[in-house]
């Protein structure tokens, strides 16, 4: 791929030599048309994400201003030294990765029936993607109502569940809870990118490969998983990133009980409820440098091409 | 972008009522059922009209909301209805009008101890008792006629568990990880002589106070629940709604409970089966400490209309509208003088009035300081779920508390 796109970069740079003052003319004026809107974009997010580093430097509780004081780094050095501050982490980490593995192979399936399904086409596609269009914390709610022991009914359906088992009780089942929801709240949105992956394999390379004798699995891992490749990577960061950022289950499935708080909870508790300028700012650079880091790694890792993804490539 | 600025500014400007004629109070409330809407109607006076603005239903959004305005001195808000555990923490802050001495005294004579000590900040009443709270203990009558324990003396935690236990009877109470659960460890130590923190006006420097005899009888009584047959298998998700549940399932035994679920039964009552006496014993002869709860009012320090709001204090909190308040919401006054109100005396049976108001001159509020949500959420973290409590619960909480108080630890 790199040996297609690189003579081109070097025809854009002969090009530019040979800038006309007509093209010079023009590219001045598009620089003029975006400003407005590169100007404010830095005063919505660049604007708040420099406060925050700035209020992280300082103990600052909302609620005592007068106290507030200049600490430099320590604010960092606590969390980063702090348990409760690995094991969200952990937790965060752990929930990502179930949640978009199970999700993959569940919302693959779903990409298939949607890409091949002949009848009733569109009530199939649109039932599908009901989940998604339902608003995360009302699907949360809907859990938590089915988990609950005081009002549930997954304890009844379930054969091998004692019917007073407490599923928000312990850590393990309450996180099981959470990660439920969660799937089956986003499996939609997986299956609608790897539908997307799925429609722009070749059916003469499917059809070529029947010819030639492959069974359906051999299609499937020789032929179809290959060249979808750019969208399953592309799937798989939006959908990581996400589920780093889980929140809207955790608040109201648990409230973060049961050693279940995200790294996103956590931030939250510190800013919001205990009004820890400082110390929750710092959390939440924290949070913005994992995020950061988790789609540096996938993309390298993977060495997915966005562009080739959006189909520019 | 002109006609938008010239648009906001407008609206702005819709919003913050009409100069020229009365002015209009806002007071913020906690969600109730139309007690502090009628209170303010009944006090709207020639000069002032006092309007109500409904909180979030959970205490702590209500302190968040509260607060993240204060902070930014939000002059839209005239009077607030606050929990007891976050009166200090604004009054520190200095989020709250100055009450004249005059009035001072006035609210404190007027209301019972526990609600004039709840509304006490470094020896200033700092906001006006409305309505007072206190948790009783209830039970179905033919479950200890059946287990045989003779509720007309006081009983303790041991007894209350034991006997549940053995008669295959549930105790509710509030253990979920929130302030309920909270109430519940304070109760526990207060009753058992001790305190969570003393020498709270050195606010971050507080003396924590939990890892002591008290803090252990109180772990004892939460383990040995936690380890009964007694123990509702949703202990460590309950809170005041589960607890009236499991109490008037079949298994329901007891119940530690505040007064307005009182009203939760209808007519019935289960079939006349409700029987209430006060709040155990946390150990043998001693006398136990009910958890207080309730609001007061406070004027904000940063309202344009402060000495009205102020002002209006005194009709708000008056004993004739805390009687209003009481029909309406079932939320009981916070004086002596409210409950002597006709009205007032119909709401309940006249024993459990009076059992109430012998709880509330008892009551032990949570521990009086700015940091109390800090404290109140480091024993969450550490005595949750009630099943891992055991003898050395206080001493980790203690030093978690500490932690946490320094900015060692996060919360």
């Amino acid at each position: 791929m790199s040996t297609v796109t690189a003579p081109r970069r070097e025809d854009v740079r002969q090009a530019q030599a040979a800038e006309s003052d007509r093209t010079k003319s023009e590219n001045r004026l598009g620089l003029r048309l975006v400003a407005p809107a590169v100007v404010f974009m830095l005063l919505v997010t660049a604007w708040p994400m420099l406060q925050a580093l700035y209020l992280s430097l300082f103990r600052y509780r909302l609620t005592a201003p007068d106290d507030r004081e200049f600490v430099g780094i320590a604010n960092y050095t606590t969390v980063l030294t702090d348990r409760l501050f690995w094991l969200d982490t952990w937790n965060t980490v752990l929930i990502m990765v179930v949640t978009v593995a199970v999700e993959l192979v569940i919302g693959f399936a779903f990409a298939m029936v949607m890409h091949r399904i002949v009848f009733a086409r569109g009530v199939i596609r649109t039932s599908i993607l009901i989940p998604y269009g339902i608003i995360t914390v009302v699907s949360a709610f809907a859990w938590q109502f089915a988990f609950s022991l005081n009002n549930g009914f997954v304890n009844n359906w379930l054969p091998f569940v004692d019917e007073n088992f407490n599923w928000f009780g312990d850590h393990w089942p309450a996180m099981f809870a959470i990660m439920v929801s969660e799937i089956w709240k986003t499996t939609p949105f997986m299956a609608l990118l790897l539908l997307a992956g799925l429609s722009q394999v070749s059916e003469d390379m499917l059809e070529a490969a029947k010819v030639d004798g492959a069974t359906w699995w051999q299609r499937l891992w020789k032929v179809i998983l290959p060249n979808m490749r750019a969208a399953i990577m592309v799937a798989v960061l939006f959908r990581a990133l996400d589920a780093y950022r889980i929140f809207d289950n955790i608040f109201v499935m648990t409230k973060g009980a049961q050693e279940t708080e995200s790294a996103s909870f956590l931030t939250y508790r510190q800013v919001i409820e205990q009004v820890q300028l400082g110390l929750g700012s710092a959390l939440s650079v924290l949070l913005f440098l994992s995020v950061l880091l988790i789609a540096w790694l996938i993309v390298k890792l993977f060495k997915v091409d966005l562009a080739q993804a959006r189909g520019e490539g | 972008m002109a006609g938008a600025l010239l648009l906001v500014s407008g609206l702005l400007a819709a919003c913050s009522g009409d100069d020229s004629g009365t002015p209009t109070l806002i007071w913020y409330t906690n969600p109730d059922t139309g007690g502090q809407a009628a209170v303010a109607e009944e006090c709207s006076t020639d000069r002032y009209e006092i309007t109500t603005e409904v909180l979030p239903q959970d205490a702590n959004q209500q302190r968040i909301q509260l607060a993240r305005r204060l902070a930014a001195k939000d002059p839209d808000i005239d009077l607030m209805s606050i929990d007891p555990p976050f009166t200090a923490e604004f009054a520190d802050a200095g989020y709250l009008a100055e009450i004249p001495q005059q009035m001072q005294q006035t609210f404190r004579e007027q209301a019972f101890q526990s609600a004039a000590e709840a509304a006490t900040w470094d020896d200033q009443l700092v906001v006006a008792p409305f309505w007072s709270n206190t948790q009783v203990l209830w039970y179905r009558k033919s479950f200890v006629d059946k287990a045989g324990i003779d509720m007309s003396q006081p009983v303790t935690w041991q007894q209350v568990i034991e006997a549940a236990g053995k008669n295959d009877g549930r105790i509710a109470v509030q253990a979920n990880k929130y302030e309920g659960y909270s109430v519940w460890v304070n109760a526990l130590i207060e009753g058992a002589g001790g305190q969570i923190a003393t020498n709270t006006d050195a606010g971050v420097d507080a003396e924590i106070q939990i890892d002591s005899e008290a803090g252990r009888e109180a772990a004892d009584v939460i383990s040995a629940l936690a380890s009964s047959d007694a123990s509702p298998a949703d202990l460590s998700v309950s809170n005041e709604g589960t607890a009236a549940a499991t109490f008037s399932s079949d298994a329901g035994a007891f119940m530690v409970n505040w007064t307005f679920i009182w009203g939760n039964y209808g007519e019935d009552r289960l079939g006349d089966d409700i029987g209430f006496a006060r709040y155990p014993r946390t150990v043998e002869g001693e006398e136990s400490t009910p958890p207080y709860g309730g609001i007061g009012i406070g004027a904000s320090a940063f309202s344009d209309h402060r000495d009205l709001a102020v002002e209006a204090l005194e009709c708000l909190t008056s004993p004739e509208n805390q009687a209003i308040n009481a029909e309406l919401t079932g939320n009981m006054p916070s004086s002596a003088a409210g409950y002597e109100q006709p009205q007032v005396q119909k709401l309940f049976p006249a024993d459990l009035i009076q059992l109430f108001q012998e709880s509330l001159q008892d009551a032990a509020p949570r521990t009086l300081t700015p940091y109390w949500s800090d404290i109140s959420g480091a024993i969450q973290s550490t005595w949750h779920p009630p099943s891992t409590v055991d003898e050395q619960t206080p001493e980790e909480s203690a030093e978690f508390i500490r932690d946490v108080l320094d900015g060692r630890s996060l919360l």
